[in-house]
């Protein structure tokens, strides 16, 4: 649960805050796209560095370290899966090669999980919202997508409340076979269902007893202006992204590798 | 037996739910834990079954530490009933449903049909044995999540808000069977915002307040201090308002029972009546 701690919004006023949402979907896509440029460990290493300031500029730093602290598993897990192949693919034998590329594979999907933190973390759900509906995307899409981005948490919340139910009444998720573990999430699984249908009736007949979809045509009290600072960054996005294809197409990257540590 | 020593316990949110409690409760007691909202009845609940363990402090349940059993161990003593009905019920028929904790806890299969019947029995609702348990309403799901703790015959038994969604005949119903339970012997701990329901139960009560245990004893000296009552934010049973304000009357002022209450009034009448006739 830990890893949706890092997609959960937090109203704090910081200039990344302030930035315009489309502005920041295109950040987050630039550094998206530079994390699948690059396989090189010095690259992607850079990369990560560059996010730290943006973190800490935006003071969501707490939350980003709970939420790479949940994906710790998952990083782990590319770490190894990576390594294994590059060890069987070489004769059984660890080289500093394997080690690199396997490093450099997990801090891709540590980059990939801080850009889209840092977008979540900082944009709320409402301007999320705004930003779909001024970018003409059909009302009812826009607010099913809120809706749903908004339930997260409380889904959450939702699924570890049930979990401690059924472990109240003796359910130990992890007994028996692999089949046998499966089955044991079912107790929470149909729970979990059954209360957001529920929970989306009630939801719907709230709207409908607010008047939802009167109106074919919405006004909104806010409008979403692109600043100077928008412009900014994107220019420098814009400028980075040309920059790295061209780095990409005719530089070579030097190659930086990690030593095995000798035993 | 229930310890809790010196309990504290922050949720990962950084809200502070316990400081430092410490409570010891009997086998065969009958407790209700009351308190606004936020003041930490449910986090206290969750410590005594293990689901949540103690951050500073020890709970131990006839003296084994929570820290060092499982949830399932200690549910096997301490069966805890949720507030939301919702987030537990699964099954194709409540038969099912209440046979689900007695198969995690190995009863053999015969055991298991007889649990079963006592328990819908129990809660008045064998009627709905083959019955889908999402096809039935509100107080019915309630009664039926109880039964699936029930089933197992637990030695303490926890309920969060049991008399929510209730009509009066049923928590009436209820009243009788928590007495019963606490006649045979099982500690019964319940949470609860209704203080009617608490006077007419008469339990050892405990007010929380921010994290804390801010008062305790019997229901009768609780519910009627109007002091205590304001700072845990219940409103006290209307007899108890009654009394306090007859006061003056020279009636005693801690009266909760209906029936104490009526032979305080008849009294008075009678003795009204005996100086007019003088």
């Amino acid at each position: 649960m830990k890893v949706f701690e890092g997609l959960k919004f937090k109203r704090v006023s910081s200039p990344i805050h302030r930035l315009d949402p489309r502005t920041k979907f295109i950040v987050s896509c630039v550094i998206f796209a530079q994390a699948f440029l690059f396989t090189e460990f010095l690259y992607l290493i850079i990369l990560f560095v560059a996010q730290i300031p943006l973190v800490l500029l935006a003071r969501v730093h707490k939350q980003w370290t709970r939420s790479l602290r949940g994906s710790l598993i998952l990083t782990l897990l590319i770490f190894f899966t990576n390594l294994i192949v590059g060890v069987v693919s070489n004769d059984f034998q660890l080289t500093s090669d394997a080690l690199t590329y396997s490093t450099s594979m997990s801090l891709r999907f540590v980059v990939l999980m801080t850009s889209f933190s840092i977008f979540f973390l900082t944009t709320s759900p409402d301007d999320l919202g705004l930003a779909l509906e001024q970018s003409h995307v059909p009302y009812e899409f826009c607010f099913a997508f809120t809706t749903a981005v908004r339930f997260v948490p409380v889904l959450a919340r939702e699924a570890q409340t049930i979990m401690d139910a059924q472990k109240s009444r003796g359910l130990e998720l992890e007994k028996g076979g692999f089949m046998k573990r499966i089955r044991n999430y079912v107790p929470i699984l149909i729970p979990l269902i059954v209360s957001s249908i529920r929970r989306s009736l009630e939801l719907a007949e709230a709207m409908e007893t607010r008047a939802f979809g009167a109106k074919k045509r919405r006004t909104s009290l806010y409008a979403l202006k692109i600043t100077r600072e928008d412009i900014l960054t994107l220019i420098l996005c814009l400028v980075l992204l040309i920059t790295t294809v061209y780095v990409r197409l005719y530089i070579p990257i030097p190659e930086v590798t990690i030593p095995i540590p000798r035993l | 037996m229930i310890e809790v020593e010196n309990v504290s316990f922050t949720y990962p949110s950084g809200v502070e739910a316990l400081r430092e409690i410490s409570i010891t409760i009997g086998d065969g007691e009958f407790v209700a834990i009351m308190g606004e909202n936020g003041a930490g009845k449910t986090t206290l609940i969750k410590q005594l079954n293990g689901i949540l363990k103690p951050e500073k402090g020890n709970v131990y349940i006839d003296g084994v530490n929570t820290k060092e059993a499982s949830v399932a161990e200690l549910s096997r003593n301490v069966g805890l009933v949720f507030q939301n009905p919702d987030h537990q019920l699964f099954s194709e028929t409540v038969e099912e449903e209440i046979a689900f904790g007695l198969r995690n806890f190995g009863f053999p299969e015969e055991e298991i049909s007889k649990q079963v019947d006592w328990a819908l029995n129990l809660l008045d609702i064998a009627r709905y044995k083959k019955t889908s348990p999402f096809l039935l309403s509100g107080g019915e799901r309630k009664r039926v999540a109880l039964a699936t703790v029930l089933a197992w015959n637990p030695k303490i038994i926890v309920i969060d808000e049991p008399t929510i969604g209730q009509d009066y005949t049923q928590k009436e119903k209820l009243r009788r069977f928590f007495n019963e339970l606490n006649t045979q012997g099982r500690t019964v701990i319940i949470v609860t915002h209704d203080v009617e329901f608490v006077a007419d139960c008469s339990p050892r009560v405990v007010l929380m307040y921010q994290g804390q245990i801010i008062s305790e004893g019997r229901a009768k000296t609780i519910l009627t201090s109007q002091e205590v009552a304001s700072k845990a934010s219940i409103l006290l049973p209307q007899i108890s308002e009654l009394f306090h304000q007859l006061g003056d009357l020279g009636l005693p002022r801690d009266v909760i029972d209906v029936s104490e209450a009526k032979e305080l009034i008849e009294d008075l009448v009678k003795r009204s009546k005996h100086h007019e006739s003088l």
